[in-house]
């Protein structure tokens, strides 16, 4: 029978309900999303200062090009993306493997232990690293005691070991949170394919290798483009980091913590405000993180 | 590798890792009872200073009216963001059609885009509703949640059809449905999207840096970020701030640690 184009009353009368029960959602998107995104587009073609604003068309663009602060917090957050996030999943995607062991104790503490991090508020976190990583500090005075340095690390003063202590302290907050989306995940591969695989005499690293990361593909390409934004997105951690350790207008030391968005809230509120080109720089992160999570999604399809 | 040695090792491994893990923690209620120096020097024990970093907290920086403003702040996005966004979820899964999915796919497409992003044209629109250095202006857009949308849909799906045809069939609006048989048999996803939600408000940091401006109108959040970035600040009292901010996070995840779980991580499904 051919579908009827007109619909039936009381289907009708449902789709108007499920617009109702939307309506409220939909006017929060329309306003608080999808207007500022739009309206951020057509802002980044000005140079606004106070009340005046010049079309520039893509001049904001072109000029994101010869600025070096963006350029250099473009390069702080890619060593943050290239060296952090790998070695973060990595180690979640270890303990959940180790935790899924039906034979292994204290199961329950060692999951509640190492995702109690993640319950933590950033600010408050990354102040408690800051006061950790001082340089009369906790940390300092344990690699010392141990002799594994001879004299006091220069954490927070020292533009290379400023970003070791960001990428220490990410890794601490979210380890965890990433781990629980890989337990949930081997829960449902059937622990007979690893008794099956350890019959066949395959070791611990190949079963890891050849089961876990295969069938837990989907899951891990999950959590590396929420990482991925999350990390393009980091703003917390680098405003208040060395907040305060290094003075003036630098963010960290030599500016190693500068990121976009810090670099964007100090376009729009702290310098001079130039909200058309802070909008430029905002629209250029949008276009890195929808291609980095192309790539990754090209990346997990191909070795499928 | 013999089997014994073996899970000596793993069990090593996790040892020091869930201590590192944890030791913060312990360092932070430590610190609390500490001097500003003795928190800089690392110290270990518990010191005597407890009452004076809180009563320092208490008088010299207003913490009543901060704890205060952050509560209400939660409370509204809490309530306002689960109600807004499970209607919505409800709407997608329950009435499905075309133009529907597609309002859905714009949406979830939304999660990519940075916040920093929104943030120049949201203060701009803030600004026109005159709601800057208000508690409005940051509540009103941390409300539409596209993430619990999602988590409600998600949730939502596996709710019996039969149910609800049943209460047409007995006359019930669709409204009514919803707000008193569906929603009531929901509990677990709305705690789970209550402490999403209060999660997200609580520990809020760069949107209420941007609204508000004025000291009495300050969260927590903005409180210890600005107590810790001064040029000699007393660490012992920003210790107790941190552990403060942090304490109603611990109690709610030891409570409904499996709520809390589903909550943080929204429902994975393969």
């Amino acid at each position: 029978m051919p579908k009827t184009k007109k619909k039936i009353g009381i289907e009708k009368v449902w789709n108007r309900w499920g617009w109702i029960f939307i309506s409220l959602m939909l006017i929060g998107v329309v306003m608080f999303i999808f207007y500022p995104i739009v309206y951020s587009l057509y802002l980044s073609t000005f140079s606004t200062r106070g009340f005046l604003k010049t079309f520039v068309g893509f001049g904001n663009y072109i000029k994101l090009l010869q600025d070096n602060y963006f350029i250099l917090a473009l390069k702080n957050i890619l060593i943050i993306l290239v060296v952090q996030v790998p070695i973060m999943l990595f180690l979640a995607l270890i303990f959940a493997t180790l935790l899924n062991d039906p034979k292994l104790k204290f199961k329950g503490i060692y999951r509640t232990a190492l995702f109690l991090p993640a319950v933590t508020s950033l600010v408050a976190y990354t102040i408690l690293f800051r006061m950790m990583f001082s340089n009369e500090g906790l940390v300092n005075n344990f690699l010392m005691t141990l002799r594994i340095i001879k004299e006091p690390i220069r954490w927070l003063l020292d533009p290379f070991w400023a970003k070791v202590t960001l990428i220490i302290a990410l890794t601490w907050r979210w380890t965890g949170y990433n781990m629980m989306f890989y337990l949930a995940g081997l829960q449902n591969i059937p622990m007979e394919v690893y008794e099956a695989a350890e019959i066949d005499g395959a070791t611990k690293t190949v079963q890891f290798f050849k089961i876990t990361v295969p069938l837990l593909k989907p899951i891990i390409l999950f959590t590396s483009i929420t990482s991925t934004i999350g990390t393009l997105q980091l703003f917390d951690e680098p405003m208040n980091l060395a907040a305060g350790v290094v003075t003036g207008s630098s963010v960290g030391p030599g500016n190693s913590l500068l990121t976009p968005s810090v670099y964007i809230y100090n376009v729009c509120f702290k310098y001079s405000p130039n909200f058309g080109y802070a909008s430029a720089i905002s629209y250029v992160i949008v276009m890195i993180a929808a291609v980095l999570a192309f790539v990754q999604f090209k990346v997990a399809g191909e070795r499928r | 590798m013999s089997k014994k040695l073996r899970y000596f090792l793993i069990y090593t491994f996790l040892t020091i890792s869930a201590f590192i893990s944890v030791f913060p923690f312990f360092w932070m209620i430590v610190g609390s009872t500490n001097t500003s120096v003795e928190v800089l020097k690392g110290k270990l024990t518990f010191g005597s200073q407890f009452v004076t970093n809180f009563k320092n907290l208490w008088d010299n920086y207003n913490l009543g009216r901060v704890l205060w403003n952050s509560v209400k702040i939660s409370i509204f996005v809490v309530i306002l963001s689960i109600i807004v966004s499970s209607m919505a979820g409800y709407g997608f899964e329950m009435y499905s059609s075309k133009g529907k999915n597609r309002v859905y796919s714009a949406f979830l497409l939304t999660m990519m885009i940075p916040f920093a992003a929104l943030m120049v044209p949201l203060f701009r629109l803030m600004n026109f509703f005159n709601l800057i250095d208000s508690h409005w202006g940051v509540i009103l857009p941390m409300i539409p949640s596209v993430f619990l949308v999602f988590f409600f849909r998600q949730n939502f799906s596996q709710y019996p059809k039969e149910i609800i045809m049943a209460a047409r069939v007995d006359g019930a609006n669709e409204l009514q449905i919803f707000f008193s048989i569906v929603l009531p048999s929901m509990k677990s996803a709305y705690a789970a999207a209550a402490i999403y939600a209060f999660m997200t408000s609580w520990n809020a940091y760069l949107w209420p840096l941007v609204i508000i401006q004025s000291e009495q109108n300050k969260t927590l959040v903005l409180m210890i970020s600005n107590l810790a970035s001064g040029y000699t600040p007393d660490f012992g009292t920003v210790m107790m701030a941190v552990v403060i901010a942090t304490l109603p996070m611990l109690i709610v995840f030891f409570s409904l640690q499996r709520y809390f779980v589903q909550g943080v991580l929204g429902s994975v499904k393969q």
